[in-house]
């Protein structure tokens, strides 16, 4: 009967469950949901240095949205490891094809093992796809001034057109680098 | 004890992520190939049920749980070489490391240690912005 709690769940289930957080937060909490926004609060919290981006008060405007990234990390936790789905996520064949082909073997986990683990870290493919990969995603993000969350889920929600180009830019820069650069990086 | 609340949504929040297999980078691949219907199904109807919600707020004039209005600040469409290039930035890491924030929590989570290098890299990639954001174009 609890069997869902282990299965993946399809695109109709996940997605509009994905998208009642947005009139949850706000109804129990008056706060848009968004993921990204916590790293500016770490920052702040944690080194604002003289930098003005960084100089306000982080426990009033952010605290509450450290706490709900520490959350995610427990559902994580809760989805990957106590309630871990048994069998490997079910990639569609052409995928699988495509990745092969620039040379991965494994398919197993949530991400390539050969490429996101300690030991490649400091290699050249470790460098862009994990530590420049990541900074790109926090600079692009408040750059952008939101994520996936902020700008695709609630900002498009809010009908906003600068969430629509930010969306359009972050598939953009996607394609680019799943078509151009990857054949070359890997 | 105010904050146990966004405890539970974060937990609930990153519990969907991984049923939604979102977090996976073989996923986001699909998507940016074009080979599944999965990640459009998912940010899609994530989407137009939020849309609806915040439709039916403005609507109704819907109180939060505390009796105050509502508040959704709007974006800033006058500023657009910041959603632009941003937006582009953003996407060049969403594809290399195959996360956005909120799964980069739910994989750490998961047990997949080496993404704390990601998230402390997308903390200085936020520091470096936050330097630099006078000089750049918005």
């Amino acid at each position: 009967m609890f069997d869902f709690l282990w299965q993946p769940w399809p695109w109709y289930v996940a997605g509009p469950l994905i998208g009642l957080m947005v009139p949850v937060m706000l109804y129990f909490s008056n706060k848009a949901l968004g993921v990204s926004s916590s790293l500016r609060h770490t920052c702040a919290a944690c080194a604002p240095g003289d930098i003005e981006f960084f100089k306000y008060d982080w426990k009033t405007e952010g605290l509450w949205n450290i706490v709900f990234v520490i959350g995610i990390l427990v559902g994580g936790f809760l989805g990957g490891l106590v309630f871990a789905n048994p069998d490997p996520i079910a990639i569609s064949q052409s995928t699988i094809n495509d990745l092969r082909n620039l040379g991965l073997t494994d398919f197993t986990g949530f991400v390539p093992s050969e490429v996101f683990n300690w030991g490649n870290l400091l290699s050249a493919q470790g460098l862009i796809f994990i530590v420049l990969g990541g900074f790109l995603v926090g600079f692009g993000a408040r750059y952008a001034g939101g994520c996936t969350s902020g700008h695709a889920i609630s900002g498009i929600a809010n009908l906003q057109i600068a969430s629509v180009v930010a969306v359009i830019g972050f598939f953009a820069g996607g394609l680019f680098i799943t078509h151009i650069i990857y054949p070359i990086i890997f | 004890m105010q904050y146990l609340k966004y405890l539970l949504f974060g937990t609930l929040f990153g519990f969907i992520l991984m049923r939604a297999e979102v977090i996976s980078w073989f996923r986001i691949q699909e998507m940016f190939r074009f080979q599944d219907f999965h990640m459009y199904g998912v940010i899609g109807s994530a989407i137009v049920i939020g849309m609806i919600s915040i439709a039916l707020i403005k609507k109704f004039n819907v109180k939060d749980v505390h009796g105050q209005p509502i508040k959704i600040s709007p974006k800033d469409s006058s500023q657009m070489y910041r959603y632009t290039i941003g937006g582009l930035l953003f996407g060049f890491g969403w594809a290399l490391t195959g996360a956005c924030p909120g799964p980069i929590f739910a994989l750490i989570g998961s047990g997949l240690s080496v993404f704390v290098v990601i998230l402390l890299s997308a903390l200085l990639g936020t520091y470096v912005y936050g330097y630099f954001q006078k000089s750049l174009p918005h």
